[in-house]
């Protein structure tokens, strides 16, 4: 299953990364060899074997929903890398498109 | 000063409950040993002596007035910089959270606070925690103390080398793959992951939340207990953790016993890949074992063999899914707003230059796990996996009452050795990765100096879902037999190469 520059190009978009034409060339080969070393994985359980997606079984609980001190505006603006009017400011949504 | 930095940290906290060494004596001697070796070690990300100085200066105020103090209160501790911790920048060995102060303390940081011990700084990491030798913090890379030309182990490997460099009596980490275990391994120190839900993930930088689990960092048995039942117990700021009793691990530790019990050795864990000196020192620290009382057999669990596979899918997907906060919108680094540039843009050119090469990697590897038309081929299956290895658990525990194996193949490569071969660099989790996946709890424990390169070796001991006193007992045992046999612990070999230990004649 060789992974393309041009496939490994759509997942960075996926994930949002621009990846340079260089990182590109650099990642490709390499991502291609790991899937290629865990896809033994992929012949190992059938269809009996039950998928696990946690250490401990888990269940639901549930609380009172109560008030209970929080952070403040303040200390959560604190770290953002801009602000305006006590709110996050973020650069445009819409693409050209919209 | 150097018998403070050379001592135990419950010797420490008896010395400083007694009245013998102040706290601030204690944190000074840690704080001068910090600014003498850490040039060479580079253990720390950061460093904060003020801070330091007048938590000390209140443990002995609290003292002085008679109020009751912990076993550990006035003791130093250092910090992965994973752990949230207000006051302080936490990065997670990342440029894309350089010089960011979290607003809250993460649990496990709150509960070290409140036990009165003493926050010496922030140790250094692979990024986000993705490695095995801190080469891919996006700082800089920690040296061993016993070879500076060989990598600490990682991703804490900056607790271990903290620990092994004597700059820290006790060190926390969290091990998501062998982070704890692996780390403690190749610096001849004591680690341990404690089951997983036992200790609190709240307010720790996740990586692969269903795997991540915070633990102590010592150099001694005892003390690591000590720290894990400060850190351990039921939070309510984590849905994951476990609302039951945590095992008396202080206990077990003092226990030191293995009479009576039933440990198998993992016949899969062995054999080619690992280095002749971990395997014989392995095998003489069964031996030590059998000796103390404790009956031997092998065990095979013959479903590990998919288990870094497994955790090879499983991990990056989490990954990828937990990394999308890294945004640039609410906190962290941003790039490229220049007015015109749209969110997804910016966010795109910040990840890229935020990130460094393995977190990319993992991201895309999740990614692609992840998507429409491979999740059932990749993901799915790895989850089946899983269930083979937990299963697999399942049976050895039916019949031994722990699992040992090396915690690691090969003793500490070098600097640079494995960086461009990603696959190399992830068979040093060979052996730790198991326990993540059935979230069992596992320790590692010095056994020794491999004779063909002198480095320290270590064993590892997996035990049941919340037997974590079991992963103390064998290791405290171990650390009885093996102390009688070279007089001392095995970093204690470290610290006789200490100049003023040599000409002055320490201890």
């Amino acid at each position: 299953m060789a992974l393309t520059t041009h496939e490994v190009a759509r997942l960075a978009a996926l994930a949002r990364i621009a990846l340079s034409p260089d990182e590109l060339a650099m990642l490709a080969p390499q991502l291609d060899v790991i899937l290629d070393a865990v896809a033994q994985v992929t012949e190992v359980a059938g269809d009996d074997v039950p998928p696990m997606s946690h250490a401990l079984a888990l269940t639901n609980v549930f609380r009172a929903d109560e008030v209970r001190p929080s952070l403040t505006a303040q200390a959560v603006l604190a770290g953002a890398p801009s602000v305006e009017d006590d709110r996050f400011r973020v650069p445009r949504i819409l693409g050209d498109e919209q | 000063m150097s018998e403070l930095l050379h001592a135990s940290a419950v010797e420490l906290g008896q010395l400083i409950a007694s009245g013998a060494a102040s706290s601030r004596e204690v944190v000074q001697a840690h704080l001068d040993r910090i600014d003498a070796v850490d040039a060479d070690v580079r253990a720390f990300l950061h460093v904060d002596a003020e801070r330091a100085l007048v938590a000390a200066d209140a443990v002995d105020s609290k003292r002085a007035a008679g109020d009751p103090l912990g076993p550990l209160a006035g003791v130093p501790i250092a910090i992965k910089d994973l752990f949230c911790m207000t006051g302080a920048p936490t990065t997670a060995g990342s440029r894309i959270l350089e010089g960011w102060h979290p607003p809250y303390n993460a649990t496990v940081t709150q509960r070290v606070l409140d036990a009165d011990l003493v926050v010496l700084g922030k140790t250094n990491l692979d990024e986000f925690a993705m490695g095995s030798s801190t080469e891919n913090s996006g700082f800089f890379t920690t040296h061993n103390p016993w070879d500076h030309d060989r990598i600490p182990g990682g991703s804490g490997g900056g607790s271990a080398a903290a620990l092994a460099a004597f700059e820290t009596p006790l060190a926390l980490g969290t091990d998501t793959g062998g982070s704890i275990r692996q780390p403690a391994s190749v610096t001849g120190t004591v680690g341990v992951k404690p089951t997983y839900g036992g200790t609190s993930r709240y307010g720790v930088v996740a990586m692969a939340s269903s795997l991540d689990q915070p633990g102590p960092c010592a150099r001694t048995v005892l003390d690591s207990a000590l720290l894990h039942a400060v850190i351990a117990g039921w939070d309510r700021m984590d849905s994951t953790s476990i609302d039951a009793p945590v095992p008396d691990v202080v206990a077990a530790a003092r226990q030191a016993d293995v009479r009576g019990m039933k440990l198998g050795v993992v016949k899969e864990f062995g054999g080619e890949g690992y280095a002749p000196g971990v395997e014989q020192r392995f095998r003489e620290a069964v031996d030590a074992l059998a000796e103390r009382g404790a009956e031997i057999v092998e065990v095979s669990c013959p479903n590990f063999r998919y288990a870094l596979g497994a955790y090879y899918l499983i991990m990056p997907s989490e990954v990828s899914s937990n990394l999308a906060r890294f945004d640039a919108m609410r906190y962290g680094l941003r790039l490229g707003d220049d007015g015109t540039a749209s969110a997804e843009e910016v966010m795109a050119r910040t990840r890229d230059a935020g990130f460094g090469a393995e977190v990319k990697r993992r991201i895309i590897i999740g990614t692609y796990a992840l998507s429409s038309g491979y999740y059932d081929a990749y993901y799915g299956s790895a989850q089946k996996a899983r269930t083979l290895i937990a299963r697999d658990f399942d049976a050895a525990f039916a019949t031994v009452d722990a699992l040992v194996s090396p915690s690691t193949p090969t003793t500490a490569f070098r600097i640079g050795e494995r960086t461009d071969d990603p696959l190399a660099m992830y068979a040093a989790d060979l052996c730790t990765i198991p326990s993540n996946m059935a979230g069992n709890a596992a320790g590692s424990f010095p056994c020794g100096l491999a004779p063909e390169d002198g480095l320290p070796v270590g064993l590892q001991v997996m035990a049941p879902v919340l037997a974590d006193d079991r992963v103390y007992r064998v290791g405290a045992a171990l650390e009885a037999a093996l102390s009688e046999r070279w007089g001392g612990l095995l970093t204690d070999q470290l610290w006789a190469r200490e100049p003023a230990v040599q000409n002055g004649g320490v201890r």
